[in-house]
């Protein structure tokens, strides 16, 4: 098993350098200053939390990478489902 | 009216090719040299600028260091006529370099002066190709400023790929992209090894589109001793890898053989191609 892991991690040099690599392009291709990422998903909560109730500890935020271009993608989990019908009604 | 008749200017003007890395010593005068050389034994009409003023290299590595009396610095000044500071070939009659300026600073020319002098060039030559300096800062930006396409050069190698992406960034925001990639020192014995990045991965880590895989070859060394590129050595690999990269150049489609540094998976390499052309 170790002789079987020695293997791979030989094998490996080219792969280290391309997984070092593409963490290391994310954070030089991002345009957004240090702490951007914590004040949006702070002030995209509090819009949404306007409208409907959201459940804050599971907002993610994350850029994803898409050839060379980056999106910015914002999974915000709601509390539930409102389903009572408008007063007016 | 005006338009058609810009169009066609432009259609007769020569297009400027602007070579760059960011990194130094990945090969970026040696490719200048060979793919200008290509060029011209392809009967295109070429010149090549060197734009590293102070540091000036493309001459030894063309073997025409000995001819040298003016250079673009004595251009943009206008201590010389431009045709005068201009060597032709001694191989290749088709084939000229303009030379940078040996005691003098990057600062001696500005983006506006390599506008001008290729803008003049650009009609009567078919490719002006520039040799950029390595860096970011003003011989960069005097390098890309003329440019109408971009190659960049890169080694598959973490700090050289690095620093190829940042150049393509830039590249992208001064809208002279898309660039054009040549992957250069390419080994194969490490490649199929797993310790040297294949050209798919770099392909796939910088997301744009291939022109070019060099090998790894002791024998560029020997041609730069003697001053002679290897792009005109018939019998050459490398020479025929530099071959390769003029004739995309000119439009021709030349398929990327196997056993170039793939890692054998030539399926995913000509994928990767593809959407690299696509991203752009």
């Amino acid at each position: 098993m170790r002789n079987f892991m020695g293997l791979l991690n030989r094998k490996g040099s080219a792969n280290t350098a391309k997984e070092r690599l593409r963490l290391v392009l994310i954070h030089d291709r991002s345009t957004l200053p240090p702490g951007t990422m914590e004040e949006l998903r702070d002030e995209l909560i509090e819009v949404i939390s306007r409208h409907v109730e959201v459940d804050r500890s599971s907002v993610r935020l994350e850029i994803a990478q898409d050839g060379r271009s980056q999106r910015l993608l914002a999974d915000i989990p709601l509390k539930r489902a409102d389903n009572r019908l408008p007063e007016e009604y | 009216m005006l338009a058609a008749r810009c169009r066609r200017l432009k259609a007769e003007m020569g297009r400027v090719i602007t070579i760059t890395s960011g990194k130094g010593g990945v090969g970026k005068t040696t490719a200048t040299a060979n793919i200008s050389a290509a060029l011209a034994a392809l009967g295109h009409k070429v010149v090549c600028i060197d734009a590293d003023i102070g540091l000036r290299n493309l001459d030894v590595v063309l073997g025409l260091e000995n001819r040298i009396v003016y250079d673009v610095v004595d251009v943009v000044e206008g201590r010389c006529k431009l045709r005068q500071a201009m060597i032709r070939d001694k191989r290749l009659e088709e084939l000229y370099l303009l030379p940078a300026a040996q005691t003098r600073d990057k600062t001696a020319i500005s983006p506006k002066d390599m506008k001008r002098v290729c803008e003049e060039l650009a009609k009567d030559f078919d490719f002006v190709v520039i040799d950029s300096p390595a860096g970011i800062e003003r011989g960069f930006k005097n390098a890309i400023a003329p440019a109408d396409e971009i190659i960049i050069i890169t080694n598959p190698e973490v700090s050289a790929v690095r620093d190829a992406d940042r150049i393509i960034g830039i590249v992208e925001a001064e809208q002279k992209g898309p660039a054009k990639l040549v992957v250069n020192r390419i080994n194969n014995e490490l490649v199929n090894r797993g310790d040297m990045l294949a050209v798919a991965d770099v392909l796939e880590l910088l997301a744009v589109e291939l022109i070019g895989i060099v090998p790894e070859d002791q024998a560029v060394l020997v041609s730069t001793n003697r001053g002679a590129p290897i792009a005109l050595e018939a019998k050459s690999k490398t020479g025929q890898a530099f071959r390769d990269i003029a004739r995309r150049l000119t439009g021709e489609q030349v398929p990327f053989t196997s056993g170039n540094g793939s890692g054998g998976f030539m399926g995913r390499l000509s994928k990767l191609i593809r959407t690299g052309g696509e991203k752009s």
